[in-house]
């Protein structure tokens, strides 16, 4: 039995022929891509090429308009029932952390699971501090974001998403608003995270972290996946141009 | 270059002292040269010019107690009009006997305020439960009576104070939650709510409060069928409600419109419905946001409350100057609109106050 589930794994997020514009803007262009569970996928191009967008279409927060996206055996169209669904087993997590600036670093991380998940206080309390122990800053619950430093801040908006307990794990850009000194702080912790069997995408340009955790790594360009493959592969023998070109870039100075 | 590397760690040392005391302060701000010492000595000569007489009519020289006009002797102000009539300026018509009525709803509703407002008493819930929905039943049993015993008092006796301050409580109540919900409606992102929300908006907005005072009691009962009446009063309320909240709608909007795309996003993506992120995550920003916004419309309701005049409403103002105009007191109008600027000043700087207060405590920042 558990040899035929490793045989055939799970699909846990699934896009298939994917196209979405902004007006005129054609942003991703026939976009197909399975990630299995327990995958980890670090998604990487240049500025404008879709990569944001893309993983922000499988929590809906765009909507794609041509194309079929299955997250978690669950088709996204616009019943809001299935958005709701998806959007308790998706943790995201921002660029700008957006943590609820009028919270406290605790009511933060309690908040979705008392009004989502209808968890008691007492029980939701002690689940975020449990992963505000995993994210080691549990002797800030009861401050308020604004009194952080921006490492701890999206520390805490990791363990906001896992209070969730979600099976999927989204990532945009969460080190690129940071100092260089506490882009280490959080890459540690997604490393952790990564290590404990968690599904995720990461859009990210920390090409440490891609070669020490992702499973593949795809690279976008002009709203399409230009190349996928193993990080071992991709930055040793980039096949694509385009990609040949990206690396060289960010790799050469 | 030469290099450079510290030996020390520098200790934290307290900020230089800047308090000098008030001597130093004006000898620095008001007396550093010639001219400015003129400037000052000049200002204050004209502040006392004004000042002393005002003082003198108001106070030193004031009649105080009395029972008629003939009590006012001494040629200063006579606060005889006022003490004759502070029950009129208190309650209008509202009849003797049942004054202990208004004066018990006052009680209620200032005990109920403290407990709002004081941070130290506990069981806060269930003070805004009774703020809400228990405290208005009592307030309307006990001013309207025709229950429990008490004698019936209709709407048309009551008057003054009261009456002002039933019109500017439940407008604000009232039109705060609609304000909310107008502000949503023209943001949502459903076609029909939202022009639904605008004409609303803009229509009312578009008016003068005194046009809708004047339609709802004069234009409305011509469109209600014949025996159909409307107590004058709430006329009047909804009718101040409906034009509060569309201004309130705006000044919500503003804060809605401050709050990062972000913070919808993570509310979102953390699986809150609309209602659950506006409810815990959008609206508390936003209010805290335009909370001087809100202020200014609510004081601006109260004064604005004094316009029910027009439709035949005895308000504070409207009672003083019923007062003044009778023949035993022509003459006085100084003290009366004095004394209605001062009750007037006492509430506006009080709500005023209050929201710096909020304000402060709200800060989550350094």
């Amino acid at each position: 039995m558990e040899t035929a589930t490793q045989t055939k794994p799970e699909i846990a997020v699934s896009l298939r022929d994917v196209n979405k514009w902004y007006g005129e803007f054609h942003v991703l262009k026939n976009v197909n891509l399975d990630v299995e569970r327990g995958q980890r996928i670090v998604i990487c191009g240049p500025s404008g090429s879709g990569k944001s967008t893309m993983i922000r279409c499988i929590n809906r927060l765009e909507e794609h308009q041509a194309g079929q996206i299955i997250v978690d055996g669950i088709e996204l169209n616009n019943d809001l029932k299935n958005i709701d669904q998806i959007r308790r087993e998706v943790g995201m997590v921002f660029q700008h952390f957006n943590l609820f600036p009028h919270l406290t670093v605790l009511e933060n991380c309690c908040l979705a699971p008392m009004w989502v998940r209808k968890i008691p206080r007492k029980e939701a309390e002690a689940t975020a501090m449990e992963y505000l122990e995993r994210v080691k800053i549990p002797h800030q619950a009861k401050k308020f974001p604004g009194q952080l430093s921006g490492g701890q801040q999206q520390r805490v908006a990791i363990a906001r998403s896992l209070c969730m307990k979600p099976r999927i794990m989204l990532f945009d850009e969460p080190t690129s608003a940071l100092d260089p000194e506490m882009i280490k702080e959080v890459l540690d912790t997604m490393i952790e995270l990564a290590e404990s069997g968690m599904t995720m995408l990461c859009v990210t340009h920390e090409m440490g972290f891609a070669k020490t955790v992702a499973d593949s790594v795809i690279f976008m360009d002009a709203g399409q996946i230009i190349e996928m493959n193993t990080p071992d592969e991709f930055f040793n023998h980039p096949q694509h141009e385009r990609s040949k070109l990206f690396l060289s870039q960010i790799l050469g100075h | 270059m030469q290099a450079f590397i510290t030996r020390e760690t520098l200790p934290s040392l307290p900020p230089p002292n800047t308090i000098k005391g008030p001597m130093a302060w004006m000898r620095q701000n008001l007396f550093s040269s010639v001219g400015n010492t003129i400037v000052t000595v000049v200002i204050v000569l004209a502040i006392l010019s004004a000042l002393i007489p005002f003082i003198n009519w108001a106070f030193i020289k004031a009649d105080w107690i009395g029972t008629s006009r003939e009590d006012c002797t001494s040629g200063g102000a006579c606060w005889v009009f006022v003490y004759v009539h502070l029950k009129l300026f208190m309650v209008g018509l509202y009849p003797e006997s049942e004054v202990w009525r208004t004066l018990l709803v006052g009680a209620i509703l200032v005990v109920t305020l403290a407990g709002l407002m004081i941070k130290a008493v506990p069981f806060k819930k269930y003070i805004q439960i009774f703020a809400i929905i228990v405290f208005p039943v009592i307030a309307f049993i006990l001013l309207s009576g025709d229950s429990f015993g008490l004698p019936h008092v209709e709407t048309n006796f009551w008057g003054g104070l009261l009456l002002t301050l039933v019109i500017a409580i439940v407008g604000i109540v009232a039109a705060f939650p609609l304000g909310i919900l107008l502000a949503l409606g023209r943001r949502s992102s459903m076609p029909i709510v939202k022009a639904i929300c605008v004409v609303f908006i803009e229509v009312w907005r578009g008016v003068p409060l005194i046009t809708v005072l004047f339609m709802s009691s004069v234009m409305l009962p011509l469109f209600l069928p014949e025996g159909m009446e409307i107590n004058k009063l709430l006329r009047a309320l909804v009718g101040i409600t409906l034009f509060q909240s569309a201004y309130l709608a705006e000044v919500v909007r503003s804060g809605l419109q401050a709050i990062p795309k972000g913070q919808y996003e993570a509310a979102n993506a953390l699986g809150l419905t609309y209602w659950q992120g506006m409810y815990k995550v959008i609206l508390p920003q936003a209010l805290k946001i335009v909370i001087p916004g809100i202020v200014n419309s609510f004081i601006s309701l109260f004064k604005d409350t004094s316009l029910v005049l027009i439709i035949g409403l005895f308000d504070l103002l409207a009672t003083i100057q019923g007062a003044f105009a009778s023949p035993k007191w022509l003459g006085y109008a100084i003290e009366g609109y004095l004394f209605a600027a001062l009750v007037y000043w006492i509430f506006c700087f009080s709500m005023s106050r209050y929201s710096q207060h909020v304000e402060r405590s709200l800060k989550t920042t350094h």
